[in-house]
């Protein structure tokens, strides 16, 4: 177990400020930034955030500090509560751009109109200035009026399309967690990187637009591609790639239950043997009729793929066949969790399918330090958050607070500004 | 920005690359669109085929070979290609004095391949004092799942995110592609920056290990604070129910079957989020007004009422759906401020609907072989240094005049006798 970070190291992005203005669709990236050490500060309306307001709520009861949907995207930052609505604000508000090396904001609050203030002239009077926008269909689209969430974002930018059931009677599935949202934030990130380096180079800030349904549109792999290329369109299958042509099934059923990906069959000689070995170690050979099938594989000389996929080798069939057959076999006898070690020890390509919390408390993940304890006085709580996306060994990832109060840090940030 | 002229964001970084697939070739890509020098290595021993997509389909044309597959172009746009056997001696003195004169080395290799070369981090160092050497795999580069193999699949499968995209009573649905290769591109790509911002200010290199799976762990949102601190797991019972939404509450919310559009597939799909009672409020006069009655029901008027009669409320509306086409009824709510959209196909998504040509998302490259092609652009645009892609992946071997005439400073007699050893 990890606790969160020792303060005095530094962190990669500890020389920033950040002014985080928005909503839910924007607070992946902050998170990403304040992780990395930058000093991220929320500005909040005076009500706060609306995502304080998003179930689930600690022990179930609603609070705006109670909010686990905000916890799990604010840790790192600091809350600055500061009402757009009221004009008298500007000069606190010019004063923060003056202090902060970065700008995000989703457009929802639109600061800068309100306030009475002109985009144009404050990034010309802050040429250093990086100043990310995260909007719907990107900064003045036409289709920037329409109403959206990360449901219909991902059903019109192509999420929604890929996922799903061999059977179309049921319908295509949202991925869990708000993807379309996350995946919008990781482009700003990357972007605001990109522009940071240019700035390191050669201080001159800019402006950049991120779109959110674009940022899904291309991440869809072979969705795309098997358009843009070829004019083909892919279809759903259950639990596995979305395929102009149908494929295998790839999703087994255990004996406890659970599912396993079988990703890659075996297909080579070697494979072969080894599951006709692993069948005898089980004492399931006499339980597959085609077993003997798995030892005249593991005899045979190497062969092409296309000699299979091609149909006209019936043996090779065969073969791949009780490939297949021994792998159900195994999971039926197995549980989910020792098939996907006992595989993967043999050099199978395979995935026991966890739900998060199992993930979280997967040996390999605890081992690895994905899971970091924070404090949360107010509550007397110790809660546990997941860990780094990538382990830096120097200048290193790590939760520097817990998420913040609503405006509690209004005073020390603003009296901190000349 | 028009898309051809060349970014100069990064273009004082050179990367000596042998990422490949779609989980390392992402995250080069989007650098190279900056203008980042990514020297891709490939062995030209069998063709470049370590990296699988080489060859693979979809294709343009009738033609096919290692130089004409659609996948392996749309990841490595924009990137220089050098062909090299490490294996040999002159290959690997070659390499050697490529991170010499590098920022970055990059891979997404199985675990220990690197070091089973001589080329752990501790070995570029001494090649390079301030090297950044970023490595992403499945499992990262410890612990005890360190020698499993993956790919997007199985990354989505451990990590959780296979298994919450899923409706009550089915098996997982998961995600129909390697939403995790992407993805994982991008946070490597985002460590990658990170440790040369880190280089920039202190002048040291590091290496960075990113796994996959841990990036995958982090992107399952609010439900894993829902187990640690409430103890409730998404497996339960009624769950994982990807298409409602519990955090936040919202209904209705579901995909429902429409009107299929002639001439297209048979099946169509609209999203509908009513994100608050004003929201529902708005969506119930739209349907009183096309005559469904049932919709005044005072039941339904706050957000408790709805998420208990959830199922209830969604049998209404899939018959309201099946009167329009997706983007008739979609239309229809959005103008009450309702958020809707058609599941789009790709095709819709991609060539009907009036957010490509603004966001300006698909470049056309040109490929020395394939010819000009369309290719996944970049979903943001920069004021000062914009992205761009004009040139498609490199043929095997297509820049090695370049990189090692220009930038190593070898003739072209020598060139040419190590093409000829199997070098290069």
């Amino acid at each position: 177990m990890t606790t969160s970070s020792n303060l005095l190291a530094m962190m990669a992005l500890d020389d920033l400020r950040v002014l985080e203005i928005g909503d839910e669709r924007g607070a992946w990236c902050g998170k990403l930034l304040a992780d990395m050490g930058a000093d991220v500060i929320k500005i909040e309306p005076p009500d706060g955030d609306p995502s304080r307001r998003y179930e689930p709520f600690v022990d179930d009861e609603p609070h705006h500090e109670r909010s686990l949907f905000f916890w799990y995207y604010n840790t790192s930052k600091r809350s600055v509560v500061m009402d757009f609505n009221e004009r008298s604000n500007a000069d606190a508000f010019l004063k923060l751009v003056e202090s902060a090396d970065i700008i995000f904001d989703t457009n929802t609050y639109d600061p800068i109109g309100r306030l009475g203030l002109d985009y144009h002239q404050v990034m010309a009077d802050n040429p250093r200035l990086i100043w990310c926008t995260i909007t719907n269909f990107g900064f003045g689209s036409v289709r920037d009026d329409e109403p959206h969430t990360d449901l219909t974002l991902a059903a019109n930018g192509g999420f929604a399309w890929m996922n799903g059931y061999d059977d179309h009677s049921l319908p295509p599935v949202r991925g869990g967690g708000q993807q379309a949202y996350h995946t919008g934030s990781n482009y700003a990130f990357m972007s605001i990187l990109t522009a940071l380096l240019h700035r390191d180079a050669t201080g001159v800030g800019q402006h950049i637009n991120v779109n959110i349904n674009a940022s899904v549109n291309v991440t869809t792999e072979a969705g795309s591609y098997s358009w843009l290329v070829a004019h083909a369109t892919v279809q759903r299958q259950t639990g596995r790639h979305a395929g102009v042509a149908p494929s295998m099934p790839s999703q087994i059923k255990c004996a406890d239950g659970r599912y396993v990906n079988t990703g890659i069959p075996p297909r080579r000689p070697a494979e072969f043997g080894l599951v006709y070995q692993w069948l005898e170690e089980e004492g399931l050979l006499d339980a597959l009729p085609e077993a003997p099938l798995l030892q005249v594989g593991g005899q045979l000389e190497s062969f092409s793929l296309a000699d299979v996929f091609s149909g006209d080798n019936e043996e090779l069939l065969a073969i791949f066949g009780a490939g297949r057959e021994a792998f159900d076999l195994l999971a039926s006898k197995l549980t989910a969790y020792e098939f996907f070690t006992k595989a993967q020890n043999l050099g199978f390509q395979v995935g026991v399918i966890h739900s998060p919390e199992e993930a979280l408390e997967d040996p390999h993940f605890v081992d690895r330090g994905m899971q970091v304890k924070v404090e949360h006085p107010e509550l007397g709580r110790e809660v546990i958050y997941p860990g780094a996306p990538y382990q830096l060994t120097k200048g290193s990832w790590g939760i520097t607070r817990r998420p913040p109060l609503l405006g509690e840090h209004t005073d020390e940030v603003l009296s901190g500004l000349e | 920005m028009p898309h051809h002229v060349k970014s100069k964001a990064l273009s004082h970084l050179r990367i000596c690359d042998f990422t490949g697939q779609l989980a390392g070739a992402g995250a080069t890509k989007f650098m190279a669109a900056f203008g980042a020098e990514v020297i891709r290595i490939e062995d030209p021993s069998n063709h470049g085929r370590w990296d699988i997509l080489r060859g693979m389909p979809p294709y343009v044309d009738d033609r096919r070979g290692p130089e004409l597959g659609g996948p392996f172009n749309n990841h490595n746009v924009g990137k220089l290609g050098i062909s090299l056997n490490i294996k040999t001696e002159k290959g690997r003195e070659l390499f050697e004095r490529l991170v010499a004169i590098s920022d970055c080395v990059t891979e997404n290799f199985s675990s220990g391949v690197m070091r089973s070369w001589g080329y752990d981090y501790d070995a570029l160092k001494q090649l390079k004092e301030d090297i950044i050497y970023v490595s992403n795999c499945g499992f990262g580069h410890s612990g005890p799942y360190e020698k499993f193999k993956t790919w997007g699949p199985i990354v989505q499968a451990t990590s959780g995110l296979t298994m919450s995209s899923a409706i009550p009573d089915q098996p997982p649905a998961g995600w129909g592609y390697s939403y995790m290769d992407h993805t994982g591109a991008y946070f490597m790509a985002m460590a990658i920056m990170l440790a040369i911002h880190h280089r920039n200010r202190t002048g040291e290199g590091q290496y960075v290990d990113v796994a996959a799976t841990e990036a995958a762990l982090t992107l399952n949102g609010p439900v894993l604070l829902d187990y640690t601190v409430n103890g409730r797991p998404l497996r339960r019972d009624g769950y994982p129910d990807a298409n409602h939404s519990v955090s936040p509450a919202m209904a209705p919310h579901n995909i429902y079957a429409a009107k299929p559009i002639p001439g297209s597939f048979d099946e169509a799909w609209i999203a509908i989020a009513c994100r608050n009672d004003e929201d529902w409020h708005a969506m119930r006069d739209v349907l009183v007004a096309d005559g469904c009655d049932w919709a005044a029901d005072d039941g339904y008027g706050q957000i408790s009422g709805r998420m208990a009669a959830q199922d209830e409320l969604d049998e209404h509306i899939a018959e309201w759906c099946l009167r329009r086409d997706p983007f008739q009824s979609a239309e229809m709510l959005k103008q009450a401020g309702v958020p809707a959209n058609a599941v789009q196909t790709p095709e819709q998504r991609i060539d009907q609907d009036v957010n490509s040509a603004e966001a300006r998302v698909w470049p056309t490259i040109r490929q020395a072989e394939m010819g000009r092609v369309r290719v996944d652009g970049i979903p943001a645009h920069f004021s000062e240094t914009d992205w761009s892609m004009t040139r498609g992946a490199a043929t095997l071997g297509e820049d090695n005049d370049y990189v090692y005439g220009e930038l190593l400073g070898l003739s072209q007699d020598e060139i040419a006798g190590l093409h000829e050893e199997g070098v290069i």
